[in-house]
């Protein structure tokens, strides 16, 4: 009896003030929604990270007036390094066949360059790609060195983008988070309020703090959990819109996005969005009703 | 014991020291503000004192912890003045309600509230909602309620000062038959004429303090 009393107050809590009740989902949903959003990027961005550092290559590029000696000694130096993982020399025909490729449609271009015009350089692919600050310093200065390139810079930079958009999301969620947060607060206060007498009574009588305080903490719980599943509905909807929709193109730089990972947001969407609830209906409660 | 509110520049109760047996009928009488309703809402461990013991059912009730309190509260019943009624629900509901929110089940109370809805004369009224029912007859229906769980005490807080002088002796001798099954009774008034029918025992505040404790007193 207790359990079906505390659930039919529950709905009707929720009918009662049902305006009130869909605001507070929408902002709910809106602010879970980013919150999936950001953890799915966050996830992205580390797959991302270990596609491409993987790939990712040091090239040391000779001076052109470059020993023969130096060019052994700096290969041997290489080699024993324990940083690096693989070094690949590359020649100016090599050199200028990768070039050739690269510019195909750029005819005028590969006239005028000539073999001899292109360095040879040193590819390293290092252990671990984010120490590539030691290997600068440590043959910046070597004889016949030219430049030392870093392609990891430019996907730092890429990454740097990714991350500001992820955190964007998050500071949305959680903006949107405090205004469902205040959204709950009131309902819970309208709804104590239009059961003032009833509380009054249940106090008096000696009703249990958690009957009391149940049907309005559940109140808040079930419209998180509506609000997290509108979130993952409208994450799918994404995910359809954007990556197998309008916005294909960007399917070569971003790594897909799993269907399970987006399920996985859910149980992280939804505890939030309840627990939040609850506790903000709990706290509520503990002002209000002072039971 | 003293109970000094906030703000206040003298003691709502100033060294008071009351002991009432298991079983007797009191009054509390004295002019408005005199203290009278700090000692319901203590003994309804509502408010503490500030100095000295609050002890209910032998139990200290001073520090008892708040989440403590809902299960004392179902050894105490309570009748207000104001009746405090759920204006939506039927006699039987209202009764079945403070039933039903403790934990009982609807076939206890199915068996209970017609039972005490009989014993304060509302009988073939169950179905009746409050607005349906004169003052008297609500105060009935809040008796029953605040009676239903069998309570070792009943508290009343001028429960007849809504009522005229003829309805509040009925619900006197309600409270008196109520008292005779063994319940103490605690009831806050200034109504003398009541207070010299009853001829029970007497205890006056004065500005928090007790100026007469009488057996069978009157009003005076």
């Amino acid at each position: 009896m207790r359990i079906k009393y505390v659930l039919s107050e529950v709905l009707v809590g929720l009918w009662r003030n049902v305006t009130m009740t869909v605001a507070m989902i929408i902002t709910m949903a809106v602010s879970l929604t980013m919150l999936g959003a950001s953890g799915l990027m966050y996830k992205q961005v580390g797959d991302m990270k270990d596609l491409y550092y993987k790939n990712v290559e040091v090239s040391i590029f000779l001076k052109t007036d470059v020993t023969e000696q130096q060019r052994t000694d700096l290969d041997a130096k290489l080699k024993g390094d324990p940083l690096v993982k693989e070094v690949l020399y590359v020649n100016k025909d090599e050199a200028y066949k990768t070039f050739k490729e690269m510019y195909q449609d750029a005819p005028d271009l590969v006239n005028v360059v000539k073999p001899d015009l292109l360095p040879e350089s040193f590819r390293l692919k290092l252990v671990n790609p984010e120490q590539y600050k030691n290997i600068y310093d440590q043959y910046q200065g070597t004889e016949g060195v030219d430049v030392i390139v870093d392609q990891s810079r430019l996907l730092d930079k890429i990454f740097n983008v990714l991350t500001a958009i992820q955190n964007i999301a998050l500071a949305a969620a959680v903006v949107m988070a405090i205004a469902a947060l205040l959204l709950v607060a009131n309902t819970i206060q309208v709804a104590a309020y239009s059961k003032r007498r009833e509380v009054a009574v249940m106090k008096l009588v000696g009703a249990s703090n958690w009957f009391i305080q149940a049907p309005f903490v559940l109140e808040a719980v079930v419209a998180g959990l509506i609000g997290s599943l509108l979130g993952l509905i409208a994450l799918i909807g994404a995910k359809q819109l954007l990556f197998s929709g309008s916005l294909k193109a960007l399917e070569g730089l971003l790594s897909p996005i799993q269907w399970s990972d987006i399920f996985l947001m859910f149980p992280l969407m939804a505890g939030v969005g309840g627990l939040i609830s609850a506790a903000t209906a709990w706290v509520t409660l503990r002002f209000y009703l002072r039971v | 014991m003293t109970k000094t509110y906030p703000k206040a520049s003298r003691p709502s109760l100033d060294n008071v020291s009351v002991s009432i047996e298991k079983g007797e009928f009191v009054f509390f009488i004295g002019p408005s503000g005199s203290g009278k309703s700090t000692i319901i809402k203590m003994l309804l461990h509502e408010v503490a004192p500030n100095k000295g013991r609050v002890v209910v059912n032998g139990k200290d009730v001073t520090s008892m912890r708040s989440w403590k309190r809902p299960h004392f509260r179902r050894s105490i019943g309570c009748v207000f003045q104001d009746f405090r009624l759920l204006p939506n629900r039927t006699a039987y509901e209202n009764v079945a309600f403070a039933l039903e929110v403790i934990g009982k089940t609807k076939a206890v109370a199915r068996r209970v509230v017609p039972e005490v809805l009989e014993l304060v004369g509302l009988g073939g009224k169950e179905h009746r909602y409050p607005h349906e029912l004169s003052g008297g007859e609500q105060q009935r229906v809040a008796v029953a309620r605040a009676f239903v769980n069998r309570p070792l005490i009943l508290l009343a807080d001028e429960p007849t000062g809504n009522l005229d002088p003829d309805t509040s002796i009925e619900i006197m001798r309600l409270l008196d038959r109520i008292n005779r099954t063994g319940t103490t009774v605690v009831m806050v008034t200034h109504d003398s004429n009541i207070v010299n029918q009853m001829r029970r025992r007497v205890v006056e505040i004065e500005s928090g303090r007790i100026v007469r404790d009488q057996a069978r007193g009157v009003y005076g």
